[in-house]
């Protein structure tokens, strides 16, 4: 199957004041189109920094990162952000919803970005919230959610624009083992039903075996 | 329309503080009004000024005299329409706290050259008929309750003795810029007096009021009214009444000075404020902007989300500020006399200012929250802490 992602010899360095801090150290992977690629690592080996830069969050200081044929790393911040609406579902650790919106809003909110009418964002947003189990809650706020609705709103939010990748940072990093169960379960549906590809960083075994590929990453090389 | 929903729930995210920071543009807003009010009272005689009067005073000081004999010589200048005098009476009216303008006027020219006093015609001919007569604005007819009939006593001060004028006319003044607390009475009255009890102070002309055809020609006329009194007993010096007015407030003019500098501080302190508000709420949400950026969300919509808010907030309180004005100000215009501040009304430029500060305020306080909002990368911003 054709990659989907390509990353080419990829560098990654920080500065902090005058101290160059290397995190990742030419690294090259390639994840196939439909692919549940799961990154593990211990704290500080560079997997956070690897899946930002996949999603286009943040720009490499070396190298070559191919999504869906677009050299992300030579798009100007605005073409990038566009590229971003369009092209990557963001899952975060800590659900990142927006505490003033409803669920409904929250998914809505990155179709805003794109030139849909009102009744077709309302089908997307019911689409996607159908998807994660939550049309009974698309009127609550955050605040009136469990952590695994959050993340489930969250998901939901990512998928509404139907983005050619999925990313998750520790997407069950802040739930109990039933909630972060759920959310794997529903992350492993949309990658078999809905042909998503997902890359994962995570710490937690039980969410890695979901994963079809588990890559290890260590003192930011690639093993 | 969901940015905006967006921008107005973020508003109301901190209730308190929002409100308390609208309630503090409000208060600024009222200190602005009203200090630019006391500085348009302040300066309203020189606003109401009309352009084809000129005043001849004495060249030593405004508290000597002039001849009455200089009116006719003053007629003959070309361009001159009408000329007509006046002398500050004073005395005392009550006690001394009870304050307001008394003038002997030549009661013949006076009310034709200040057209801007509307008096009907029949009180205006018993004015003009009774030698003792005398016409009282319509805010000091409604503050001390004066009727028409009615005898006002005052103890003379500058011009000793017992005086009595009786109301025959009440003017109306033309419109909120004119002064409706002046008390004015014949001329040829007190002068007559003079003649029995003070010869040496009869035949004396506080000021002379010209009123000439064109405005252009002041200059002209004022030049030649002063040389044709050059080298005599009294020199005259001709001014425009609106320079005449200034002379009034210029030893005041440090004052309002202060009053309009301080009004201008407090625009600052809206700032301040302001800009607090913006810079916390901007602060808190540091992460919630990194997952707007995440997603797709430019830079010019943070932008229009930031400033957007802050100018909710910088109009709400200029808005409410604005519309508390008008009460404060009315009532503390009813709390002071009349005559303190015959003119004190709300300015529309002030009402244009304290809403153009308050929204250049609005924009300038979310600069800093936006720089800081657009500067913060996706990657610092989603590890903030706040």
């Amino acid at each position: 199957m054709a990659s989907i992602i390509q990353v080419q010899s990829v560098s990654k360095s920080y500065w902090r004041d005058s101290f160059e801090i290397p995190v990742l150290n030419n690294i090259s992977l390639d994840v196939p189109e439909g692919e549940f690629l799961g990154l593990m690592g211990p704290s500080g080996s560079g997997k956070t920094t690897l899946l930002n830069l996949i999603a286009g969050i943040d720009r490499p200081t070396k190298g070559k990162i191919l999504v869906g044929n677009t050299d992300i790393a030579t798009l100007s911040e605005s073409q990038l952000a566009k590229w971003r609406s369009h092209n990557v579902g963001f899952i975060f650790q800590f659900y990142n919803l927006m505490p003033v919106l409803t669920a409904f809003e929250n998914v809505e909110l990155p179709l805003l970005l794109t030139s849909l009418s009102k009744k077709e964002r309302r089908d997307h947003v019911d689409m996607a919230l159908k998807v994660v189990g939550l049309s009974d809650r698309m009127h609550h706020y955050p605040k009136q959610l469990s952590g695994g609705q959050e993340q489930r709103v969250a998901i939901a939010r990512a998928i509404a624009s139907d983005p050619l990748i999925l990313v998750a940072d520790e997407p069950t990093g802040d739930l109990d083992k039933h909630s972060a169960e759920e959310i794997l379960t529903l992350l492993e549906r949309l990658n078999k039903e809905f042909k998503k590809t997902i890359v994962m960083v995570t710490h937690d075994p039980r969410a890695a075996e979901k994963a079809h590929t588990v890559r290890q990453l260590d003192k930011g090389e690639l093993q | 329309m969901k940015v905006l929903k967006l921008m107005l729930k973020n508003t109301l995210r901190h209730k308190l503080r929002t409100a308390l920071t609208i309630l503090g543009i409000a208060v600024a807003v009222v200190a602005f009004g009203f200090l630019r009010t006391v500085v348009t009272a302040w300066y309203a005689g020189v606003q109401a000024s009309s352009p084809n009067r000129l005043i001849t005073r004495n060249a030593v000081s405004f508290i000597f005299p002039l001849p009455f004999a200089y009116r006719d010589k003053i007629a003959r200048i070309e361009g001159v329409e009408t000329v007509s005098y006046m002398n500050w009476f004073q005395g005392v009216y009550i006690d001394k706290n009870q304050f307001f303008a008394r003038m002997a006027v030549d009661a013949e020219t006076a009310l034709g050259v200040y057209p801007e006093f509307l008096v009907p015609d029949d009180e205006r001919e018993t004015f003009l008929r009774e030698r003792n007569a005398c016409i009282v604005g319509a805010d000091l007819a409604q503050q001390y309750n004066f009727k028409l009939g009615d005898v006002i006593p005052i103890d003379g001060d500058i011009y000793p003795g017992k005086w009595e004028f009786v109301v025959r006319a009440i003017y109306q003044p033309r419109d909120k810029t004119v002064d409706g607390t002046q008390m004015w009475f014949h001329w040829q009255y007190l002068d007559e007096r003079m003649k029995q009890e003070m010869p040496g102070r009869a035949g004396e002309v506080g000021w002379y009021i010209i009123r000439i055809s064109n405005p252009g020609d002041a200059g002209r006329i004022s030049e030649e009214l002063d040389a044709l009194f050059q080298n005599s007993r009294a020199e005259t010096k001709t001014e425009t009444e609106a320079a005449f007015q200034q002379g009034f407030i210029q030893g005041t003019g440090l004052i309002i000075q202060l009053l309009n500098f301080l009004s201008f501080v407090i625009i600052g302190i809206i700032m301040l404020v302001l800009g607090n508000t913006m810079i916390m709420s901007a602060r808190e949400r540091t992460k919630e902007y990194a997952v707007l950026k995440t997603l797709g969300f430019s830079g010019g919509h943070l932008t229009v989300l930031l400033a957007g808010e802050s100018l909710i907030i910088s109009l709400l309180g200029a808005g409410i500020g604005i519309a508390l004005s008008y009460p404060i100000v009315g009532l503390f215009s009813l709390m002071v006399p009349k005559s303190w501040f015959p003119i004190f009304y709300i300015e529309p430029v002030t009402l244009v200012l304290a809403g153009g500060a308050a929204l250049a305020v609005g924009a300038l306080a979310a600069l800093f929250p936006i720089q800081r909002a657009l500067k913060t990368s996706i990657v610092d911003g989603l590890r903030f802490i706040g």
